[in-house]
């Protein structure tokens, strides 16, 4: 993809643009991707062919981005899309989502995996309802790192005092929010502009270019280091000579960190063990951490299956049966039903589950909670309580944001109808 | 003292683990489509990670359109007898000859599409509930919006307005009967990442991929293997050239590109300073905009 070849050594950054074609979303999706070399000759040839045949007057980035039939044909990105680009520092993964709010659920799928989220603001607009929506899922999600993009900085003459005040309203209203890290960079997607390269048009402004910033800020510090936890997703039972007496509980470390000898806890069983070696193909570790899969051996010999936990003793996940969750409902068809059923997935199990109550809805323009009108339907972002069929292992979202996330499956459709976050 | 940090290779790697255990622990029978180019290759690497020390918990399906490369075929059957797993192949000219296809005509003629039905008889016969492709979405917009976890209908296909989205690592599997799913492990790795991959774990790949003297006929703007299935038409010459190809497929619509990587080092560069996309050789995907997407709808990989 890079002139030059990705070393080894090289790590992952995802990250979620959302926002819409007025914002010059694509046109710096297209920017990042042109100015790394990561889009090729054949491809910016067929969008040159397809800006002509639709009458566009230049080149239109978008439709590297915009790949469905409908999309084209409505000029709309209706979904998810994943863009992958590389440096030689760094690969990215970019989740990119519309920004309208009838695509709310989209971007919550987009954020679900990112390490940081681009959020971009019109110079000339400055913060709007828009902007503080995505700023809020950002934050619902528990997204460790913002960066707000002021762009167009070309159509304000490059103004300093136009960046300011972006940067001072959105303070003002980020400070309700529970955000980490906030960086704020001037661009101009369009003229590439503090984009790649420092602009030379904005000598006031002495902070990195956006792409410095993505391969540089520091990623991995939202996974959780403390909390062992290891879902069990599938036991190994090879049936040959060599390895009779194995039996490995494969699994992907979820939290903490697990070493030959530690002590641990099953849950549901409480039973206790210790650990006798963590294997992978390629050899015994030494320690195991997210995100790695691995197979890990007990001393004892304990009746253990998928959707078992294993935790440390004086570590411990809790355990019950009502959980208190902040949704946000997928389903086009089927609004939530009070008290309905459904199945809910939650790391590696599966258990059914009754909504007990909803508690407020939240309006996503203007953040306030809406306690009169309780009807969540599609987009709809809301408070509600469940009780699970059997106990859950589980973590507050905040803590953990893989043994804190559900998932709602109707029982009759199959369909994903809400995700879920643990409060 | 540790970082906790893994390399972007091990974090692709630990979480494709994961979903080929998933697919293990949702589904009663799950297969890997096969086809012998690098991308299920890595699969295969991937899935003996997933289940070792057991053995891979699934069997191999190669649709093979009778038009396949011999070295292809070769490799295929030396590396499914290492692994120790079973091959099913589904065969394009038995649908044929069987009616239940018919071959396209013109001059551009090709099986590509025709692969479409006889992987569908392929997994109805075998009652496969789950599919596990190579197919990444850095490959061609439509892939771009690809679930992990691809749900199909009773038909095997694909709804792009209706796909169910996919959050965190929750997957899901639940399906009606008669249903099945696509599930891709390498969505994120890029084209690079495999190969760098390969490398790491010095997997071997079918000789096609290296640079090799080779007769092939320039059509349309791509180098076409000379072989029973490609011969030339007027005014087109068997020339003699050193060439590699950048994915293998059907032989009648894999274009070789013209190169001196003879070795993984070598390919690594190339790839790394190309300007045109792998399926830029494909033949098949340059028949309409939307020609994946079209192909994907009806049920194709």
């Amino acid at each position: 993809m890079h002139t030059t070849a990705q070393a080894h050594d090289v790590d992952l950054l995802r990250f979620t643009t959302a926002g819409s074609v007025d914002d010059g979303k694509s046109t710096l999706i297209g920017r990042l991707m042109y100015d790394t070399k990561t889009i090729f000759e054949d491809q910016l040839e067929a969008v040159e062919a397809s800006s002509r045949k639709r009458g566009d007057e230049n080149v239109n980035l978008a439709l590297l981005t915009d790949g469905l039939k409908a999309e084209r044909e409505q000029g709309i990105t209706i979904d998810v899309a994943y863009r992958y680009f590389a440096t030689p520092k760094r690969k990215f993964v970019i989740a990119d989502t519309p920004g309208h709010i009838q695509y709310t659920r989209n971007m919550v799928t987009g954020a679900s995996t990112a390490n940081l989220a681009i959020i971009l603001v019109d110079a000339r607009k400055g913060v709007i309802e828009q902007t503080r929506r995505h700023t809020f899922l950002a934050t619902l999600l528990r997204i460790q790192n913002v960066v707000v993009c002021v762009n167009k900085m070309d159509l304000v003459d490059y103004a300093e005092a136009a960046f300011d005040k972006v940067v001072q309203d959105f303070h003002d209203f980020a400070s309700k929010l529970d955000i980490p890290s906030t960086t704020f960079i001037p661009i101009s997607a369009l003229r590439g502009d503090n984009v790649v390269e420092r602009s030379a048009s904005m000598g006031w402004y002495q902070g990195p270019s956006l792409l410095y910033h993505l391969e540089t800020v520091q990623v991995g510090s939202e996974a959780n280091h403390v909390d062992a936890r290891f879902p069990v997703q599938h036991v190994i039972r090879p049936h040959s000579d060599q390895w009779h007496d194995f039996r490995g509980y494969a699994g992907q470390v979820m939290g903490g960190v697990f070493k030959p000898g530690d002590d641990v806890v099953v849950l549901p069983s409480g039973f206790q063990s210790k650990i006798k070696a963590i294997h992978t193909a390629d050899g015994e570790l030494e320690e195991a951490f997210w995100p790695q899969s691995v197979a890990i051996t007990l001393e004892n010999e304990i009746d253990i299956s998928r959707g078992d936990m294993l935790v440390k003793p004086q570590n411990q996940p809790r355990v019950g049966q009502d959980l208190e969750l902040m949704v946000c409902w997928f389903s086009d068809t089927a609004k939530l039903q009070p008290r309905g059923r459904y199945v809910l997935r939650h790391t590696t199990r599966e258990v059914k589950a009754v909504v007990t109550d909803v508690r407020y809805k939240v309006d996503i323009q203007t953040l306030h909670r809406v306690e009169d009108d309780r009807e969540i339907g599609l987009n709809d972002i809301g408070r509600i309580a469940v009780r699970t069929a059997a106990p859950l292992f589980h973590d507050e979202y905040r803590k953990n944001r893989m043994t804190g996330s559900v998932i709602l499956v109707d029982e009759f459709t199959n369909e994903t109808v809400a995700a879920g976050m643990i409060r | 003292m540790s970082s906790y940090t893994v390399s972007n290779l091990a974090h692709l790697e630990a979480e494709s683990i994961f979903i080929l255990r998933e697919v293990a622990a949702q589904f009663e029978n799950p297969c890997l489509l096969f086809s012998g180019g690098k991308d299920s290759i890595c699969c295969a690497h991937l899935a003996y990670k997933a289940f070792w020390p057991s053995r891979i918990p699934f069997r191999f399906v190669h649709v093979d359109t009778g038009h396949n490369f011999q070295e292809t075929l070769d490799y295929r059957d030396r590396f499914v007898a290492k692994l120790g797993v079973e091959l099913l192949v589904g065969s394009v000219q038995a649908t044929i000859d069987a009616g239940r296809a018919r071959e396209e005509k013109g001059p551009n003629a090709s099986r590509n599409a025709l692969q479409t039905v006889t992987l569908l008889e392929t997994l109805e016969a075998h009652g496969f509930d789950a599919a596990i492709g190579g197919a990444r979405r850095d490959e061609e917009k439509a892939r771009a919006k690809e679930r992990v976890f691809s749900h199909r209908d009773e038909f095997g296909q694909w709804d792009p307005k209706n796909q169910r989205p996919e959050l965190w690592s929750l997957f899901n599997g639940r399906k009606a009967p008669g249903e099945h799913f696509r599930v891709f492990p390498l969505s994120n790795w890029t084209e690079l990442d495999v190969w760098n991959y390969i490398k790491q774990e010095q997997v071997e790949l079918p000789s096609l991929y290296f640079a090799h003297q080779r007769e092939v006929i320039e059509r349309g703007g791509t180098l076409l293997a000379h072989t029973p299935f490609v011969t030339p038409r007027d005014g087109e010459e068997i020339q003699t050239r050193t060439v590699r190809f950048r994915t293998i497929g059907d032989a009648t619509c894999t274009g070789a590109v013209e190169s001196e990587a003879a070795d993984l080092d070598a390919v690594i560069a190339e790839v790394a300073a190309a300007r045109q996309t792998e399926r830029g050789t494909r033949a098949d995907d340059k028949r309409s905009e939307t020609s994946m997407e079209d192909r994907k709808r009806a049920g194709y990989f």
